[in-house]
């Protein structure tokens, strides 16, 4: 029984190699997000062009979606098609949020695909962005009635992170 | 030919040595000193493994033009950090902060090393009583005398 403490460095070696083996396949481009359940920076933007800006406040009392996009970011393409049919399939608003673009940049990009977006704010100095803590486009948040944030997605939408993560949690926070 | 080359190089090493651009400088030199301590405290999160002082990412840029912004409004070097933690979490800090959920990472091997030492030091002590304890038989004592008598001799 005592000669078994001296497999107590080969178990921890084991343990530890596992721990960093699992770690390895972990994305390291996904951050932990400090602004989960926090309440929503306050922001007013203008919009594009002449159309009407976004202002936090008035999603008070409603789960929304926002969308951090570019036109100058390619995952933003990757990710467009499946934001055309997200608002109507998770019956909820999607707003956007022009990240550090040029209004005629934009217009372009949505034209040209298609604008899914309820309204659309331009954060031209992505200064907005830095109080959501983002550090890429596209990312999106779930904003739920109380107006906190309760979940951040990196990178571009895929119909799996609908189905897993979108979905179920916005069905939750609308019923609650 | 060579010149031109050798200023091109210069001109380069210059740019990366150095992400802030001249623009970006506060004219008040010890506010700048400060801005550029605070950069190098700060994580760049696109890049990840540069501080925000040597990264040329646009994210990088956009933090300390805000780490200037902040410390003209009259923040302290605290408070700068404070607002960058609050948006991007503990992780934007190259130096993680001592507290409960990172005492692994600070005590860690420190705990580790007193463990190591503490059973070998046991050991040691353990080896040294069972050696110590063996005392010679009065025949053998005679014997280990003579054989070393008998080295003696052959060497004078």
């Amino acid at each position: 029984m005592r000669r078994l403490i001296y497999l107590l460095p080969a178990v921890a070696f084991v343990a530890l190699a596992a721990y960093f083996f699992v770690s390895l396949t972990r994305d390291p481009s996904v951050l932990p997000s400090a602004m989960i359940n926090q309440p929503t920076p306050a922001f007013a933007l203008a919009g594009l062009g002449d159309q009407p800006g976004l202002v936090r406040d008035e999603f008070a009392g409603q789960v929304v979606l926002i969308n951090f996009f570019a036109s100058w970011c390619i995952p933003c393409r990757t990710e467009h098609p499946l934001l055309m049919n997200l608002s109507r399939e998770l019956s909820v608003p999607l707003y956007g949020i022009d990240y550090k673009d040029k209004p005629e940049d934009a217009a372009r990009f949505l034209g040209e695909l298609g604008d899914p977006y309820r309204r659309i704010g331009a954060d031209r100095e992505g200064r907005v962005g830095i109080d959501f803590g983002v550090y890429g486009v596209p990312e999106t948040y779930v904003i739920d009635k109380t107006g906190r944030i309760r979940l951040r997605h990196v990178g571009p939408l895929t119909p799996a992170d609908v189905a897993r993560e979108l979905a179920p949690l916005v069905k939750a926070l609308q019923r609650s | 030919m060579r010149v031109i080359i050798l200023a091109a190089m210069l001109a380069l090493a210059a740019t990366a040595a150095l992400a802030v651009d001249p623009g970006e400088r506060l004219a008040d030199p010890s506010l700048e000193a400060r801005a550029r301590t605070l950069s190098g405290e700060l994580r760049c999160l696109v890049c990840q493994n540069q501080s925000i002082d040597d990264s040329n990412a646009d994210l990088a840029h956009d933090l300390r033009v805000l780490i200037r912004e902040r410390l003209t409004a009259g923040d302290s070097d605290p408070q700068v950090l404070q607002f960058m933690v609050r948006r991007y979490g503990d992780f934007i800090l190259l130096r993680p902060p001592v507290q409960a959920d990172t005492y692994v990472l600070w005590f860690g091997p420190f705990a580790l090393f007193l463990i190591g030492g503490a059973g070998l030091f046991y050991q040691l002590r353990k080896r040294r009583r069972s050696v110590s304890e063996t005392e010679l038989t009065p025949e053998a004592e005679q014997r280990a005398t003579a054989l070393l008598n008998d080295d003696k001799d052959n060497q004078e």
